[in-house]
């Protein structure tokens, strides 16, 4: 009944960037506490990807799969946020 | 199958070896998730785009939620996560005791989030915030709030609706192992439902800071 001793490892890391994210989302980070929030829950997220879900050890066939969805997440945010966030920065001419 | 005189046990017709089946069963899974990052990834651009154009209001609406709920449910869900990848070890293994006892603690942990998620839902009806339902906040911004508890209950309720399906497949997984139909040399559905509860979990990584982080130490 042995348990992979990095399983342990993980699950430590994880629930410790847990208790992390949220002493440091009660403090006054200024603009820093959305960026310090998502890193830590990318990091998460890729520890769970790579030790969890075996990525690590995959073919980059899986690879290619799993970065794939996120890449294509973050076209569809970026470049929508990039016309709502600059909308009014420039004046329209005519207008 | 039978006209082979070496056929392995398990590998359907069109693959090679076992190898290439496991393979193409993980691919297969991955695309799929691929596709549910796509899924969630709408609602997510929605609270992206509404939480630029409402900060304070979003700010409001996530202050209302218990972090101490969302803290503990966040480690209930990541210590299920441990509990499927030593299911998938055990598996790997051939350890049959092991891999029930720890598909068996996955889905009494996945109920013990969806019961805290019913408690924090059914605070949420008596508060007055569900809105289409029971919405009786007025304050300043009231259209903002209403849209981040729109986006909350969408997030969190396809979340759900996700864990409730995970917790049905380990429960066929569980009753497979039982019959002892897996072993070290074909475990692939232990090992693909265990790439879909992983995945489950990931989702609630982000939604974690997304709903009830983001807004603790906003004005």
């Amino acid at each position: 009944m042995r348990v992979p001793g990095v399983y342990v490892v993980v699950l430590v890391a994880l629930l410790g960037l847990t208790a992390l994210t949220i002493l440091a989302s009660s403090a006054d980070l200024g603009p820093f506490s959305a960026p310090v929030a998502f890193t830590i829950a990318t990091t998460k997220a890729l520890l769970v990807m790579l030790f969890f879900m075996h990525l690590k050890d995959s073919p980059g066939i899986l690879w290619l799969a799993a970065v794939g969805g996120f890449f294509w997440l973050g076209i569809l945010i970026v470049l929508t946020m990039s016309d709502i966030a600059t909308r009014g920065v420039l004046p329209i001419p005519g207008k | 199958m039978a006209d082979h005189a070496v056929a392995v046990e398990h590998v359907a017709h069109q693959f090679d070896d076992a190898e290439q089946q496991k393979l193409a069963a993980e691919l297969g899974m991955w695309i799929f998730l691929a596709t549910e990052v796509m899924f969630f990834g709408g609602m997510i651009l929605a609270y992206t785009a509404y939480r630029y154009l409402n900060p304070t209001a979003f700010a409001y609406g996530s202050r209302q939620l218990n972090v101490v709920i969302g803290g503990i449910n966040t480690g209930v869900l990541l210590l299920s996560s441990f509990t499927v990848a030593v299911s998938v070890h055990a598996a790997r293994h051939g350890q049959r005791r092991l891999l029930v006892a720890a598909l068996v603690a996955t889905i009494v942990l996945g109920l013990v989030f969806l019961g805290f998620k019913a408690v924090e839902w059914r605070h949420h009806y008596h508060e007055g915030l569900v809105p289409g339902v029971r919405f009786t906040y007025q304050g300043p911004d009231a259209a903002g709030v209403a849209l981040f508890y729109w986006l909350y209950f969408a997030l969190t309720g396809v979340h759900a609706v996700h864990l409730t399906i995970g917790i049905g497949v380990m429960a066929v997984i569980a009753t497979l192992g039982v019959r002892g139909r897996f072993s070290p040399a074909y475990y692939n559905p232990v090992e693909i439902a265990g790439l879909y509860w992983h995945f489950v979990d990931v989702v609630w990584i982000f939604l974690l800071p997304l709903l009830y982080l983001i807004g603790r130490h906003a004005p």
